[in-house]
């Protein structure tokens, strides 16, 4: 349990961190919260020449509001999303899903940012960025690209981020006013990555469903959306909406992994229930006005 | 890799620590071996198990998941630094001594530490709260009855406020 010989670095500015990272692309790590990235040294899975340490970046702390997005930085931790009174609190599926990662020992140093490069797929934040459609901003010394998450997560554990990259900040839409919004899961043991979750984010206009999102969470290799559940929600009137049954349609497809935690099949059930409970609870937090 | 060590200061328990450290040594190590501050226990050394939880600028955090060389101007308090000087014992470990909250006593600084952050930063939890802010750490003796019990005595006494 104790991690192979590593060079460190910790620069102060994004330039120097990025001249890093693509100087030593073929062997380096980034460090932000290493929450998941110290247990992978430890454990000797990852073994990089160089990490990064870019604890010391100034600038990548924000949270801030602009041109409808709520923009995180790559150094805001997951408890600062625990709490209200932040710019944070215009997409609510943020304060949402942030008390269910791990402990709160984990969520004082775990990063938003290092969740979605990470790509567990049972871990909350690429849930949440693919059910609203968040974009990754990544930047290299030869330049900046922002990804969209549903393009960002290409396998577990693997991103469209490149060695040479840094993920700076990610992009969460925000919703209007009266959206309803609700992310479920169900874990064996509390701060467990979760058998199974979803996130769900439900707009009501005149007794109608005008626009709805459905994340899926440990139901494949990836976070998923559920599209065709989705596409057959909108423009149905409230009393008509069956959550159980939306559960099961956003689930009928799927072919999720068996592990020794779960087995495929019993993870597609665990998913048609967290399902319905999501989206009971976001429709009944939509308010119709 | 030849000598990569790397120096760094940071203050423990009030006190100023210059260390020089390879950069893989996690702080844990470095407060048990290099400072022989060895009330913080390694119990899994990957961040399950929370035994090595000490404080850094107040937050409680695991330091098996953190590298010593981070830490540069930083605050650490271990579990010696919540003790009285004199020898006794502060609130909540009083609470875990009335309660029976520990058996083995080896993941009892782990709890006592995350105990003492949950009560800092929310004076008046709820059964929930307490529940929730224990769940991450493990103790493989007691069956938790008697730490959630310390835990709501402790709460009780108001520590932290």
């Amino acid at each position: 349990m104790k991690a192979a010989e590593f060079r460190y670095a910790a620069p102060t500015t994004e330039a120097e961190a990025v001249a890093l990272l693509g100087e030593h692309a073929d062997d380096v790590s980034v460090l932000a919260g290493g929450q998941s990235l110290v247990p992978l040294l430890a454990l000797r899975l990852a073994t990089p020449a160089l990490v990064v340490d870019i604890n010391r970046v100034a600038g990548l702390d924000g949270i801030e509001r602009a041109n409808g997005h709520v923009r995180v930085g790559a150094l805001v931790r997951h408890s600062a999303l625990t709490r209200a009174g932040s710019a944070a609190d215009a997409v609510p599926l943020l304060a949402l899903a942030a008390p269910l990662i791990g402990h709160f020992q984990i969520r004082n140093r775990g990063t938003v940012c290092g969740s979605l490069t990470h790509a567990d797929a049972a871990a909350e934040w690429p849930l949440v960025a693919v059910t609203l459609d968040a974009e990754i901003e990544l930047r290299s010394a030869a330049g900046a690209r922002s990804v969209p998450a549903r393009d960002f997560f290409e396998g577990p554990f693997t991103t469209a981020r490149q060695p040479d990259e840094l993920a700076v900040a990610v992009r969460f839409p925000a919703w209007p006013d009266g959206a309803g919004f609700a992310v479920e899961e169900f874990a064996r043991r509390s701060g467990d990555f979760a058998i199974a979750g979803a996130a769900c984010a439900v707009e009501v206009r005149g007794g109608r469903v005008t626009r709805c999102a459905i994340g899926l969470l440990g139901l494949a290799s990836i976070p998923l959306r559920a599209d065709a559940a989705e596409a057959a929600i909108v423009g149905t009137a409230v009393g008509d909406l069956d959550p159980e049954a939306i559960g099961r349609a956003a689930t009928a497809e799927l072919e999720p992994p068996t592990d020794i935690h779960a087995s495929g099949r019993y993870r597609r059930r665990v998913g048609a229930v967290v399902v319905a409970r999501a989206f009971r609870t976001a429709l009944g937090r939509a308010n119709d006005d | 890799m030849t000598d990569a060590r790397v120096p760094v200061t940071f203050t423990v328990n009030g006190e100023p620590a210059r260390l020089t450290v390879e950069p893989r040594t996690t702080l844990a190590d470095a407060l048990r071996e290099e400072l022989d501050l060895t009330g913080t226990h390694l119990g899994c050394e990957h961040g399950v198990c929370g035994a090595c939880t000490v404080l850094v600028d107040g937050a409680a955090v695991r330091s098996c998941l953190l590298f010593a060389v981070q830490l540069e101007g930083a605050d650490v308090t271990t579990i010696e630094g919540l003790s009285p000087a004199d020898g006794s014992l502060n609130p909540v470990q009083e609470a875990f001594r009335n309660c029976h909250g520990l058996q083995c006593g080896f993941c009892t600084p782990g709890f006592v530490v995350s105990l003492t952050a949950l009560l800092a930063e929310n004076p008046a939890p709820t059964d929930d709260d307490l529940r929730q802010g224990l769940a991450g750490n493990l103790c493989r003796c007691t069956g938790y009855q008697g730490i959630v019990a310390a835990a709501r005595q402790a709460a009780g006494t108001g520590v932290g406020q």
